[in-house]
């Protein structure tokens, strides 16, 4: 087989695979279909012409209560920000830091409450920010599209304010611009994403907050403060800097309540929650659970608050804000107005007079929206809206016969007031199943697309595993394979057909066919059964896909991973011993004695399974966190240096990291000199040699950088600010380089020719020897020449010279390894400092399970075992989560976005790949090192028979020296060896392909389960994600191989024609 | 011959069995509030005292393993000490495995221990009873067609059957039932004790069912 052949067919079976996760993301992922109708003022939703009459000027649907409102909106404002308890004596830094919210509600109760206000999951800002203003529920994968907001398709509260001439004024996170492009009156925009700046936003507002307020030049100002969250994603709530954070919004919102006017409704939101690592994204109760503030100089509230704060959706906020400020409600909103704010000043009556006809808008408005979305969409289950539509009639029809009555008379009688208490409950009601119906419904799922894609993926694994079979199949493969099969699935038919016959039943054909299916597969194993002993991987393998069908094994990935490769490396011994492989081969004698005396590798391999099950034990303490786990702690070293308040330990850690960087250089080094690899002149190994310290330079330069606190270097904050950029744009550079040095020439080989030399003594002295100096240089070299043909002729016995070359036995592992650690410090740079133990651990483990796989005895050093593959996918998964990751979007590392830049991004790709590569550097690392499985045995052959460094190849394919052959072995069978990394593809995509099947089946047959949005689905997301990332970077290993194939062929021609 | 050996291991096997059922039982008389999920502790304990004792006595009534020499005072309790010396170091290594496999580090150290030590008694024990301090015959047991008795299969396949209880017994920990039984190392004690037990059972059938293939070589 060709080179070009192998890639190709493994990129095929990628696309395959592609596709069948294309399709059934297409079919998983929830969708909503976005109405484009909008409402206006004058739509029929009239209210009853009664009240119409007494609509005032400037109002919609409802009478104006404010013609101006403030809505402040401070990012993660979690509800324990805002709570006040003054009996706490030693509050956190999170808490009691809002004294203004808790005077404003107790000297004031009727002015000021403070709410729970719920966010509805995904809690991503540009999420919640739709939320707010369309008062609908963004589905599932609006998560995505959070590196670039999209504007805003559907009717909004904006988009109706500035409709009815409202002076829409904002200021804050940019993310809004995007959202609603050329809506504001005014705006002063700040960027975002720069997680690590508490401070640009916050200042810009407040510099232009109170002018802005005081100018009059506006009817709603929006302000968006991103300190808090941004805090919170730097250190964590729990820190002193969230203290003085939050102190400083405290002082904003006592100076901003001065400077209200009467006719001003003033509401302070937090758009969603934080974890307590300060993350948000997902659904837990933690990141939901927001504040809401509301005050105005004007009463509005009827009664005092309740003793513990009411908890209310987020959606609600914005009808709600739309009939206060006297606009229509937005068309596709389903939130449900908060009534009391409406009660006014009046007495109970008439506030729930009040209460009914907004409730009755607002029913109406939802009402009109479920009908218009059902007629676009099938989505919503005809049986619940016929449900809805019946609530909604009979309310609407009781709502005009009480209004008939009140308005006939003019004491309403008590009775009458507990019927406008029920109806404003049966309003509720509605509002709130057509909230809950809408919430269910629109997780809706196509099933043949997803059984499709399910199809398609197990197709494909199927596929690959055939082909990696029959890529060295055996004549009597169709016989063994498909007919004996058959003849069990006929048996067993008949036997049931019999049973059926001798029990007088009806023939069940399904049953049948069911049965007869059953029998052939154990027809299948049982032949096979040999087989199948030693593919006992494949029952690991096996229990690793089981696992991703229940919550609590995927919750548990980050044990369960190192648990079973621990088991496999054990068992993969255990039944080497019990096969008796591991024993010299008995002699005679011995077979009398009953002893079987031990190889000396045994302790060589017990050793080197302690070394891996003790890296796999290290590696857990790496782990984040889930939510799911309560008592779970994250890993102390996932927090950046920076984070640290004792500078000793600081120092320590960061002397640690550095001198780990230093050590797997030199590492790699001494590796790449053992094997003479090291010896060239060539830029890539010059590169090698210098560039790999400068690099790490680089790294240790950008550590110590960004490690040092903020406000210590006073004057030099400018030159750190350039050298945050600096320093890692050099680390791409140079790793750049590095990649496109190796790609254009990958040998990293020496060679000494020595027939040159032999051709031509001539020493470059010309003309005649003028003196004696000369002669005595020279003559001593002629001597030494013919000393050395001498010699090489009689050694030889043929009188052709040889050509030295250093190196090349390992020089496709060379150019991996190479690559493999440029990668390596791409990715750690892209970490957090102290997850450089974990990529230490990484490599260390790669290195044991290479050199495991490679001390125990093989049938055919060209197949890569199961098992071995297997380990290396374990692995693979085992450091996604010893990183510091877990499939949970909050677990995500944004801050990888950020290395190297500074302020915000223009294009969401280079983010995204950042971001990407943080969060998948475990599979890429192993995803490229992959071919090393196949390499690795050859490169040790030497290791094993003699330790000797230099190997030389003889240029004559006659004369080959049969021991130190090494990776040269396989260019000696360049079909062999095509085959084998096709095999070893194959085989990778294989199990990579079960697990993803495991994870697709189990959203699949899942999908209505109680966890699907918080653990099946992430899960799914990331096990596909992480596939692509994985097959991709295969492909670019193997790739590499065949590119340092080509090299070496090449050179070998260039060889000859010298 | 060989029937009437069957009949004894299966006789043996079965009192262990028996021994174990009634180490969960008996012991609720003597002690108040016992429980096998309660004190799971003393439990351990208890079951561990009573098969190694039990194995003990059976191996001194039964001697299935002749030893052809008499040997002196001094030999036999040299060979006694080593057998403790043995004991305690596949403990400590059971240990060090099972942390290593990811049982907590530091915390319920005693929980741990007791499990490792009642692992020894389902499989050290069995061996140092059986093959005495002799790491050759380990070995050689433990491989392919290595057994020469039916006191050595049995002998493998309980010990296989407990660990690999022990092994599926881990399986549950991290499931989301909020079983007491859920709880670091009960469920894998107790899977540890099922695979025990049904080795126990499983042993002399399987031997019985397979007894015309199995040809034991003659020492």
């Amino acid at each position: 087989m060709q080179r070009w052949p192998v890639v190709l067919f493994l990129a095929w079976v990628c696309l395959l695979f592609f596709a069948g996760i294309g399709l059934f993301m297409s079919g998983f992922l929830l969708t909503r279909i976005e109405l484009a109708s909008s409402s206006s003022c004058s739509d029929p939703l009239v209210p009853p012409p009664w009240e119409r009459q007494s609509l005032p000027p400037g109002s919609c649907w409802a009478p104006q209560r404010f013609s101006k409102a403030v809505l402040i909106i401070i990012d993660a404002l979690h509800f324990e920000f805002a709570r006040f308890d003054p009996a706490k004596v030693s509050p956190l830094p999170y808490e009691n830091k809002l004294g203004v919210l808790y005077q404003l509600a107790t000297s004031q109760p009727r002015h000021a409450r403070l709410y729970r206000f719920r966010a509805d999951p995904p809690t991503a800002t540009m999420q919640r920010i739709k939320g707010l203003t369309t008062g609908s529920l963004p589905t599932f994968i609006d998560v995505g599209s959070n590196f670039a907001s999209y504007a805003i398709q559907e009717d909004n509260l904006l988009a109706q304010l500035v409709q009815n001439g409202r002076r829409v004024v904002f200021m804050g996170d940019d993310t809004w611009e995007g959202l609603f492009p050329k809506k504001f009156f005014r705006s002063y925009f700040f960027p975002s994403f720069n997680v690590k700046d508490l401070h640009t936003v916050d200042d810009g507002i407040l510099q232009h907050l109170y002018p802005t307020v005081d100018s009059g030049e506006w009817d709603v100002l929006i302000a968006h403060f991103l300190g808090v969250d941004h805090c919170g994603h730097k250190h964590g709530p729990d820190h002193p800097e969230m203290a003085k954070k939050l102190t400083q919004m405290n002082e904003m919102l006592r100076s901003l309540v001065d400077h209200l006017g009467n006719d001003t409704l003033l509401l302070v939101a937090g758009d969603h929650g934080m974890t307590e690592t300060g993350d948000h994204g997902g659904d837990s109760e933690k990141e939901v659970n927001a504040a809401l503030f509301v005050y105005s100089r004007t009463p509005l509230f009827g009664s005092g608050p309740p003793e513990e704060p009411e908890t209310i959706p987020q959606v609600n906020l914005v009808p709600t804000v739309a009939l206060l400020l006297g606009v229509p409600i937005p068309y596709s909103n389903i939130g449900e107005v908060m009534a009391e704010l409406f009660s006014g000043d009046g007495d109970t009556v008439s506030a729930a007079l009040q209460q009914l006809s907004v409730y009755h808008i607002n029913a109406k408005q939802v009402d009109r929206f479920l009908q218009s979305y059902s007629l676009v969409a099938q989505d919503l289950p005809a049986e619940q809206l016929q449900h809805l539509q019946e609530l909604f009639s009979s309310a609407v029809e009781e709502h005009t016969q009480l209004l008939a009555q009140v308005q006939g008379t003019m004491l309403v009688p008590p009775e009458l007031e507990s019927r406008l208490g029920g109806l404003i409950g049966r309003f509720q009601r509605y509002l709130r199943e057509a909230r809950a119906v809408c919430t269910q419904s629109w997780a809706r799922f196509h099933p043949l697309r997803m059984v499709g894609g399910c199809i398609l993926i197990a197709s494909s694994c199927l596929l690959c595993y055939m082909a990696s079979e029959l890529a060295a199949s055996s004549h009597s493969f169709y016989r063994s394979c498909l007919l004996y099969p058959l003849l069990w699935g006929l048996v067993g038919a008949a036997l049931l057909g019999l049973a059926h016959v001798f029990t007088q039943e009806g023939l069940d054909l399904l049953l049948v066919s069911s049965w007869a299916a059953a029998a052939s597969q154990l027809g299948f194993f049982w032949h096979w059964w040999a087989w199948l002993g030693l593919a006992f991987p494949m029952g690991i393998l096996f229990f690793r896909c089981g696992a991703m069908f229940s919550d609590s094994f995927v919750v548990a990935e980050a044990r369960v991973t190192p648990f079973l490769l621990a088991s496999l490396v054990m068992l993969l011994v255990g039944k080497l011993h019990w096969d008796g492989r591991l024993t010299v081969p008995e002699g005679p004698k011995q077979q009398l004695l009953g002893f079987s005396s031990y190889r000396r590798e045994i302790w060589y391999l017990l050793c080197l399974v302690a070394m891996l099950l003790v890296c796999v034990r290290l590696s857990s303490f790496f782990h984040q966190c889930r939510e799911e786990i309560p008592q779970c702690r994250p890993s102390v070293f996932l927090s950046p240096l920076a984070s640290l308040r004792s500078t000793r330990a600081k120092n320590l850690f960061y002397l640690l990291c550095v001198a780990l960087l230093a050590g797997l250089v030199y590492a790699v080094q001494s590796w790449l000199r053992h094997y003479g690899n090291l010896n060239s002149s060539d830029p890539l190994v010059l590169f090698v040699r210098w560039g790999f310290p400068l690099v790490v330079l680089c790294i240790a330069c950008y550590w110590a950088v960004a490690s040092s606190a903020d406000d210590s270097l006073g004057k030099l904050q400018e030159l750190v600010q350039v050298a945050v950029i600096v320093f890692p744009w050099a680390v791409y550079g140079l790793a750049s380089v590095g990649l496109l040095l190796l790609l254009c020439n990958p040998m990293t080989v020496f060679a000494k020719d020595t027939r040159e030399s032999a051709g031509s003594i001539v020493t470059p002295y010309l003309g005649v020897p003028s003196s004696e100096v000369d002669f005595l240089h020279v003559i001593p070299q002629i001597y030494k020449r013919m000393q050395e043909s001498q010699k090489n002729r009689l050694e030889r016995g043929s009188c052709r010279a040889t050509v030295a070359a250093y190196g090349l036995g390992s020089v496709y592992s060379a150019a991996l390894v190479i690559a493999l650690t440029l990668l390596g410090f791409l990715l750690m740079l892209l970490h957090s400092e102290r997850l450089s133990f974990a990529f230490l651990l990484l490599f260390m483990e790669a290195f044991v399970l290479l050199h495991i796989h490679t001390s125990i005895p093989i049938s055919s050093p060209f197949s890569v075992p199961w098992y071995a593959v297997i380990s290396w996918i374990l692995a693979a998964s085992q450091f996604f989560y010893s990183t510091g990751h877990q499939p949970i979007f909050p677990a995500i590392h944004w801050n990888a976005a950020f290395v190297g830049f500074h302020l915000d991004h223009s294009t969401n790709f280079l983010p995204a790949v950042l971001v990407g590569a943080n969060t998948f550097a475990s599979h890429i690392l192993f995803a490229v090192g992959c071919p090393l499985l196949l390499l690795w045995p050859f490169v040790c052959e030497m290791s094993s028979s003699q330790k000797k460094k230099p190997k030389k190849e003889s240029r004559e394919e006659l004369q080959e020296v049969e021991e130190h052959m090494m990776e040269m072995r396989l260019r000696e069978s360049p079909e062999k060896f095509s085959t084998a990394l096709l095999r070893l593809g194959l085989k990778y995509l294989f199990v990579l392909g079960a697990q993803l099947l495991a994870c697709v089946c189990a959203a699949m047959i899942l999908r209505r389960h109680l966890m699907v949005w918080k653990v099946f689905a992430p899960k799914f997301l990331f096990e596909s994600l992480g596939f692509v990332v994985s097959s991709i970077c295969l492909l670019l290993g193997i790739s590499l191989v065949m590119r340092v194939d080509c090299a070496v062929s090449t050179w070998f021609s260039q060889l000859r024609l010298r | 011959m060989r029937e009437a050996e069957i009949r004894r291991l299966l006789a043996a096997n079965l009192l262990c069995a028996v021994s174990i059922i009634l180490a969960a039982l008996v012991p609720a008389f003597f002690l108040d509030g016992f429980s096998v999920l309660g004190t799971h502790l003393t439990w351990l304990c208890v079951c561990s005292v009573c098969v190694a004792t039990l194995n003990i006595i059976l191996h001194l009534v039964l001697k299935p393993s002749q030893s052809p020499k008499r040997s002196s005072f001094a030999h036999k309790i040299s060979r006694f000490l080593k057998c403790c010396i043995y004991f305690f170091m596949s403990c400590i290594l059971f240990h060090a495995i099972i942390v290593l496999y990811g049982a907590p580090l530091i915390e319920s150290v005693t929980e741990t221990f007791l499990f490792a030590v009642l692992l020894s008694t389902f499989t050290t024990l069995q061996c140092l009873c059986l093959l005495g301090p002799n790491v050759q015959a380990w070995i050689r047991v433990f491989s392919k067609n290595g057994a020469m008795s039916i006191w050595e299969s049995s002998l493998q396949i309980t010990t296989v059957c407990s660990i690999l209880g022990a092994w599926f017994g881990a399986f549950p920990i991290p499931l989301d039932w909020d079983r007491p039984w859920q709880v670091w190392p009960i469920s894998c004690s107790l899977g540890a004790t099922f695979g025990y037990m049904a080795g126990l059972i499983i042993a002399p059938l399987w031997i019985h069912w397979n007894r015309k293939q199995l040809t034991y070589k003659s020492r």
